[in-house]
């Protein structure tokens, strides 16, 4: 068990070490020079050249590289090149509310999903191809589109929810009580395009692994022997599928992580994919490489918390004779 | 082939399919045929769907704030969306078939590097990925065919992976080997051959998530560029009037639903027909 978790924090710290330096590469060999937005179209050569120097802009690729990857460890994740601010406060405000918004989407897309596709498993043809077609739709669903679209909804006809950001203009000047409904008013259309798609994918699965699990044999062998249905599907059918289950969220981790990259642009919800998107579009080094190994970070944190889950619950992973 | 056209859901996939790629290529004959054709602006933009302009021109998706005519732009914006999915699709299969296929064929420190990064490759967010590299050059519809490209290969090369590695001992691999034949040709001839079937599946899954990224990258304006319609730029600017003329966002997402709905249907009919044991997998 120890050792697997270990082969697994070994292979997980070298998807983040591959990621940053990957990212490193691909920014500096990138055209378009961020000295040159930085100081506008009116900088001189020489103004150019001194900037350049400041920033470290002029060393050798393999110096700024180690240089960087030395600071970074240390948490000193340098200025954002286009706003001034440091990059570890521009992300630390960023990563709570992606965390937030991702983490409260999964729960809510798995348990909805759950009850989906068991629904589903044990339904009839008509109720199950019903479903079907509703997920397979919800999961078509572009995030940033559903997001326009509840937002057309929600807010300009119906007049309920605000559009964007994660708190009103008026936030501060709110009671207690009052600051957080509004809050949670900012959260609702996010929260909900997330998760509407996360329902259709997360059903889907559940519904295929129950079917695959139901047509085994030890679940004929268990109703032969007389228990409920209830019993049959709570001890063998549900415990055997939960396996594929927990590993799907594992995998289904870098394309929640990528929704929310959408989704965060639309609402201009203040998180990590948000200011991706607008580093990536200023060019800004420091917060690109900081967002992108922040975000490997996060999703190789979840597959490693989705790997203790199976271990958890199939003893064979856990006793070192299977592999997850 | 028979089977699959049985099945409903391939019906319904490949029917979608095929009305959206005769629309895209019979585009002069199906609409206005030109899609960034501007009149006077003032008397024809935020036409309603179904409406008729002072000039009598029809316009069956009314107009965006351009007076341009919606429909057209659907038209148009599916041949981009076509071809940068289809041509994704192409490059990531053959990537995968390429990586999967040397992975499964040559055991020892071949196999272990390619499946080695594959697996990195698998564990990235796609669209972090996708960010960074459209934003390495200026955007454009190639550029945005690369990154998909290079970006998707990697469930193709898996499945690709384990398919040579089931064959690599079946007899008439062995036989082939046997007679003297190159590695390589017994690979391309013998092998390969049989291990594409379940490629299908997994580029029918793949091009409506292709089409889907392509819109989302367009969206954010790192993808095809305005005028040129795509139906992600098409959403990006409805974005702008989605108060007074709501059918310039709408009518781009539905008709991108409809197609990714086909492909994952498309795509799961295929895998019962081919497989009726493995009855799920996921696409994203």
């Amino acid at each position: 068990m120890l050792a697997h978790l270990g082969t697994r924090t070994l292979a997980g710290a070298v998807v983040v070490a591959g990621v940053v330096s990957l990212t490193f590469l691909l920014m500096r060999l990138a055209p378009g020079d961020p000295v040159a937005r930085l100081l506008g179209p009116t900088a001189t050569p020489a103004q150019l050249a001194i900037q350049r120097r400041v920033l470290g802009l002029d060393r050798p690729l393999a110096a700024q590289y180690a240089i960087w990857l030395g600071r970074f460890v240390r948490g000193d994740w340098g200025r954002s090149i286009a706003t001034g601010r440091p990059v570890r406060a521009l992300l630390g405000d960023a990563v709570p509310a992606t965390l937030a918004l991702v983490g409260t989407s999964l729960v809510l897309s798995y348990l909805l999903g759950l009850a989906v596709g068991a629904w589903q498993a044990g339904a009839g043809p008509r109720i199950d191809t019903a479903l079907s077609i509703t997920t397979v739709t919800l999961f078509a669903l572009p995030g940033y589109w559903l997001g326009l679209m509840l937002v057309m909804a929600f807010t300009y006809w119906a007049h309920w929810l605000p559009a964007f950001g994660a708190a009103g203009l008026d936030a501060d000047g709110l009671t207690l009580s009052s600051r957080l409904a509004d809050r949670l008013r900012h959260f609702a259309l996010p929260l909900a395009t997330l998760t509407l798609i996360g329902v259709g994918g997360a059903a889907r699965f559940v519904r295929g692994a129950m079917r695959d699990v139901m047509s085994q044999p030890f679940v004929r062998t268990a109703e032969a022997k007389g228990l409920t249905a209830f019993q049959v599907t709570r001890r063998h059918v549900a415990r055997n599928a939960s396996i594929p289950i927990i590993t799907l969220i594992g995998l289904s981790l870098p394309a929640l992580f990528s929704g929310a990259v959408f989704v965060e642009a639309v609402f201009a919800w203040p998180g990590v994919g948000r200011r991706l998107v607008e580093a990536v579009q200023a060019r800004d080094y420091p917060v690109v490489m900081a967002a992108t190994a922040v975000t490997a970070v996060l999703v190789v944190t979840g597959n490693l918390l989705t790997d203790l889950g199976v271990a958890w619950i199939d003893p064979r992973v856990r006793n070192g004779t299977r592999e997850s | 082939m028979k089977r699959l056209l049985r099945d409903r859901r391939a019906a319904f996939g490949i029917g979608v399919l095929v009305i959206v790629a005769g629309a895209a290529l019979a585009g002069p004959l199906v609409s206005t045929g030109r899609p960034t054709l501007q009149r006077d602006v003032v008397a024809t933009r935020f036409l309603r769907p179904l409406a008729t302009d002072h000039s009598g021109s029809f316009h069956p998706l009314g107009t965006d704030r351009f007076g341009r005519d919606v429909w057209t732009r659907l038209v148009y914006g599916a041949r981009v969306s076509l071809a940068v999915g289809g041509l994704a699709v192409l490059l990531s299969v053959v990537i995968g078939v390429l990586v999967g296929g040397a992975a499964g064929f040559w055991p020892g420190p071949v196999r272990t590097s390619l499946l080695a990064v594959t697996d990195f490759v698998l564990a990235l967010p796609r669209v972090v990925l996708l960010l960074l590299l459209a934003a390495m050059a200026r955007p454009s519809a190639g550029l945005v065919i690369v990154v998909l490209g290079l970006t998707g290969w990697m469930s193709v090369a898996r499945l690709v992976h384990g398919e040579v590695r089931s064959l690599a001992v079946r007899p008439f691999v062995e036989g082939a080997v046997a007679l003297g034949l190159p590695r390589g040709r017994v690979l391309v001839r013998h092998v390969l051959p049989n291990a594409l079937t379940p490629v299908i599946v997994s580029a029918a899954l793949g091009l409506g998530n292709a089409i889907m990224l392509e819109a989302g990258l367009s969206f954010l304006g790192l993808g095809v560029q305005p005028p040129t319609p795509s139906w992600g730029n098409m959403i990006a600017s409805g974005r702008d009037t989605l108060v007074n003329a709501p059918w310039v966002a709408a009518a781009p997402g539905i008709a991108l639903v409809l197609v990714v709905v086909a492909c994952t249907l498309l795509g799961d009919a295929l895998q019962d027909a081919l497989n009726p044991a493995t009855r799920y997998q996921t696409a994203r």
